[in-house]
C-alpha cells in the first residue's frame, strides 16, 4: 500500500499531463492510467550518447515515466568529463560511460530498467535500431548524426530485405504490405520518430524528427557552417595565432616527425606532444595564449561544455519524447534553438524538408519485370516522365551496378549492362536504388542524383522466403 | 503514437525468433553524393583516376597527375583521396604521395590547395579538386609556400627552379633532401 502510495506521488507532475484532457493535445490522445502504463510497458527508447547530454536524458526520460531505455556509447569516463557528467564520480574513470550511466540511474529510479551498449553507432546491426520506439540523440557530431538519421529514416523504404524479415509464420499480407501508400506518404507503422539534441557551450537545439513526416537531417545538413580550417601555407609560413601554431604543430609538424604514424586525439601522449611542439613555435613567433586545453579545444574541435546548457537542451529533448510518445501535446515542430551568452534567446522554426531528399525522401516508384537487363532499364529512365535521365549511373546498397565515367569503372562495370537488374539486386522483390545522370528540361541540362523505389513484377514476397535458401 | 508502439511490440515477439540476418551496407549521403562526382568525371587527359580497393570502394582513390607543360612536363604524380562519410560537407582529404620539390606541397606531402581547406564549399567537387591539382604543376605560387625554400628559388630564380626541379624529379639531391625519380 504504502509502495502504491508512493508511486503515485512520484508520477504526480506526470498524471497531470497524461491523466487529463487538453485543448493543446496531439491527434489519438487517450488520456488515463491506461496511457501511463502503456508508456512503461511498450515504450522503449534508445539514448546515442552517454556523454554530457547523455546523463541528463536518462535521468529526464526515467523521471518521465519510461521504463524501457537502452543507451550506447563507445567512450570511457575521463576526469575532465565529471563537472557535468553527474552520473560519474572520480573512481568511475576509465570505465565505459554508457555501463556506468545505465547503472547509476538504475540505483535512482526505482522500476526503470536500463541496457548499456558500450561500442560505436555502426557495430550495431541496423535491426538493433529498428527495435525502438523512438531514438533520442545526445551527440557532438554530424558524422554520427547523419549515420542514425540515415539508419532510422531507412526503415520507411523497405532498405530492410522483406525475405530476412519476414519468416514463415507472418501472413502473405503482412509480408506483401506496402511501405508507403500510394500518395507516397510513409506507412505511420514504419516511421521511426528522432529527437536530436545538441549543445555548443551556451546555446543548444533540440530537433524533432519525424521521417518522412518532417524534414530529416539530411534535408537541411547544408545549413551547418564549414568548419574553420587555416590555409597550410599560413601555417606553415605566417601563424599569427596561438590556432596556427598549435595546427602547425598538429597538421605539419606530427608528420614530418612521426612519418606513417597516425595522430590519435584521444592519445593523451599525442596530445602533449603536439602542445609542446605548439608552445615551441608560439615562442618563435613571439604568440601568446598555447595552452593545454586550447591544444585540446582546437585540435578535436571543442568548445567548453555548460552543464546547464545540457540540462535544458535534455529536459526539452525529453519532453518532446513524452510528447511523442503519448501524444499529451502537439510536438515541437520542429527546430528549437536556445543560446544563453547574453540573456535568454530562444526560438523554434519550421525547417521545410527536401522532398527528393535521398535519405528520408520516397523516391520515384518503378515497377517492372524481372526479365528487365540493366541496359533496358537504364533506358527506361531516360523516358519515364518523372525522371527523364539520360547517360544513368546506378548503384544499389553500396554496390556499383553501372557507371558511365571514369573509363576504368565503366569497364569494370559494363559486363553488368546484359544482366537482369533483378538478378543484380540479389533477387530482392524489391528495393531502393540511386541514379546519377543528366535531365534535360527546355533545353537546360542538370545533372542529377536521384532515388528509386524498384518492384519487381510478378515476384510473390512468401515464395522469395521460400526459395531464398537455395538461390 | 503508443498504441502503434503496444502492436509493434506484440510484433516483434512473433518475429523474435526470425534470425540469420545479412549484412547490410548502409550507404551513406556522402557515398551517394561521391558516387555522382565520381560518374560524372571529365578528367584532362593528363589526370587519371584509380581504385586500388576495387569498384564498390569509391571511398579512398587515387589520382596520377602527369603534367604535358611547364617546369613538372614529364613527371609522374600520384595523390591519394580520402573522403569522409559527411562528404561534401566536409572537402576530400588529399595527400601527395610522390616526393616533389614543389613550393606548395611539403615533403611530407601536404598540400596548399585552397579549396582543400579554407575556400571548400559542397557545390566543388573532385573534378574541381582534381583540375585545381593539376593547375598546381602547370602554375606553381611563391606566394602561398609549404616548401619555403622552393618558393624563394622560384620567385628571385626562376631559371634555377628549373633546374631544381628536373634534377628532382630525374632522381637526385636538390640541397639536402633527396627527391626519388618520377619521370
Amino acid at each position: 500500500m504504502a509502495d502504491s502510495m508512493a508511486q503515485v506521488s512520484r508520477s504526480r507532475d506526470l498524471d497531470k499531463l497524461l491523466l487529463r484532457h487538453g485543448h493543446l493535445v496531439g491527434p489519438n490522445f487517450e488520456p488515463g492510467p491506461d496511457l501511463r502504463d502503456d508508456l512503461r510497458e511498450y515504450a522503449s527508447v534508445l539514448v546515442v550518447g552517454a556523454g554530457g547530454l547523455g546523463c541528463e536524458l536518462l535521468k529526464d526520460l526515467a523521471l518521465s515515466g519510461f521504463r524501457n531505455l537502452e543507451v550506447i556509447d563507445m567512450d570511457r569516463i575521463e576526469v575532465s568529463n565529471l563537472n557535468r557528467q553527474f552520473l560519474f564520480r572520480l573512481g568511475d574513470v576509465g570505465k565505459p560511460k554508457a555501463e556506468v550511466a545505465a547503472k547509476r540511474v538504475m540505483e535512482r529510479v526505482a522500476g526503470v530498467n536500463i541496457v548499456p551498449h558500450f561500442c560505436r553507432i555502426e557495430d550495431k546491426e541496423l535491426d538493433f535500431y529498428n527495435d525502438f520506439s523512438i531514438i533520442v540523440l545526445g551527440l557532438d557530431s554530424i558524422e554520427a548524426r547523419s549515420y542514425i538519421n540515415t539508419v532510422a529514416c531507412g526503415f520507411l523504404g523497405p532498405l530492410i530485405p522483406h525475405r530476412v524479415r519476414l519468416k514463415r509464420h507472418m501472413t502473405t499480407w503482412q509480408a506483401l504490405r506496402p511501405k508507403y501508400n500510394s500518395d507516397d506518404n510513409p506507412r505511420e507503422e514504419t516511421i521511426k520518430p528522432m529527437v536530436d539534441g545538441g549543445t555548443e557551450g551556451f546555446k543548444g537545439h533540440v530537433r524533432v524528427i519525424v521521417p518522412g513526416v518532417t524534414p530529416c537531417f539530411e534535408c537541411t545538413i547544408w545549413l551547418f557552417p564549414p568548419q574553420v580550417k587555416f590555409p597550410l601555407c599560413t601555417l606553415a609560413e605566417t601563424p599569427r595565432t596561438a590556432a596556427h601554431c598549435i595546427e602547425y604543430a598538429h597538421l605539419i609538424k606530427w608528420d614530418e616527425v612521426h612519418s606513417g604514424k597516425t595522430f590519435d586525439p584521444d592519445n593523451p601522449e599525442h596530445m602533449q606532444w603536439v602542445y609542446s611542439e605548439a608552445v615551441k613555435r608560439a615562442e618563435l613567433f613571439g604568440i601568446p595564449g598555447v595552452t593545454y586545453s586550447l591544444t585540446q579545444g582546437v585540435v578535436k574541435n571543442i568548445i567548453p561544455a555548460i552543464a546547464s546548457t545540457n540540462a535544458i537542451i535534455s529536459a526539452a529533448c525529453a519532453l518532446e519524447t513524452l510528447k511523442i510518445a503519448s501524444a499529451c501535446s502537439k510536438t515541437l515542430s520542429n527546430y528549437l534553438t536556445y543560446n544563453g551568452v547574453e540573456g535568454l534567446h530562444t526560438k523554434v522554426t519550421e525547417f521545410v524538408k527536401d522532398k527528393d531528399c535521398l535519405v528520408c525522401g520516397p523516391g520515384v516508384l518503378m515497377e517492372m519485370a524481372t526479365l528487365v537487363t540493366l541496359r533496358e532499364f537504364i533506358s527506361l529512365l531516360e523516358d519515364h516522365p518523372k525522371l527523364l535521365l539520360s547517360r544513368a549511373s546506378v548503384t544499389h546498397r553500396g554496390k556499383n551496378l553501372y557507371m558511365q565515367a571514369p573509363p576504368v569503372l565503366e569497364e569494370m562495370t559494363r559486363s553488368n549492362l546484359d544482366l537482369p537488374l533483378f538478378d543484380l539486386m540479389d533477387k530482392v522483390p524489391k528495393d531502393v536504388v540511386h541514379v546519377t545522370g543528366t535531365t534535360s528540361k527546355s533545353d537546360k541540362k542538370a545533372s542529377s542524383l536521384r532515388k528509386l523505389r524498384i518492384v519487381f513484377k510478378g515476384v510473390d514476397g512468401v515464395t522469395d522466403m521460400d526459395t531464398a535458401g537455395g538461390a | 503514437m503508443i498504441r502503434l508502439f503496444k502492436v509493434k511490440e506484440k510484433q516483434r515477439e512473433l518475429a523474435e525468433s526470425a534470425n540469420g540476418k545479412a549484412p547490410i551496407k548502409k550507404q551513406s549521403a556522402g557515398e551517394l553524393r561521391l558516387h555522382k562526382d565520381i560518374s560524372e568525371l571529365n578528367l584532362p587527359k593528363t589526370c587519371s583516376i584509380s581504385f586500388p580497393n576495387g569498384k564498390d570502394e569509391l571511398m579512398n582513390f587515387e589520382v596520377t597527375i602527369r603534367p604535358d607543360e611547364g617546369y613538372y612536363l614529364g613527371g609522374l604524380f600520384l595523390f591519394t583521396f580520402q573522403v569522409s562519410p559527411i562528404y561534401p560537407h566536409e572537402a576530400p582529404k588529399v595527400k601527395c604521395l610522390t616526393k616533389v620539390y614543389h613550393p606548395n606541397i611539403d615533403l611530407e606531402g601536404n598540400v596548399c590547395l585552397n579549396i582543400l581547406r579554407e575556400d571548400w564549399k559542397p557545390v566543388l567537387n573532385i573534378n574541381t579538386v582534381v583540375y585545381g591539382l593539376y593547375h598546381l604543376f602547370t602554375e606553381p605560387n611563391h606566394e602561398d609556400p609549404l616548401n619555403p625554400d622552393a618558393a624563394a628559388v622560384l620567385r628571385d630564380n626562376p631559371k634555377m627552379f628549373e633546374s631544381n626541379v628536373r634534377r628532382a624529379m630525374a632522381g637526385g639531391y636538390v640541397g639536402q633532401t633527396y627527391f626519388s625519380r618520377c619521370i
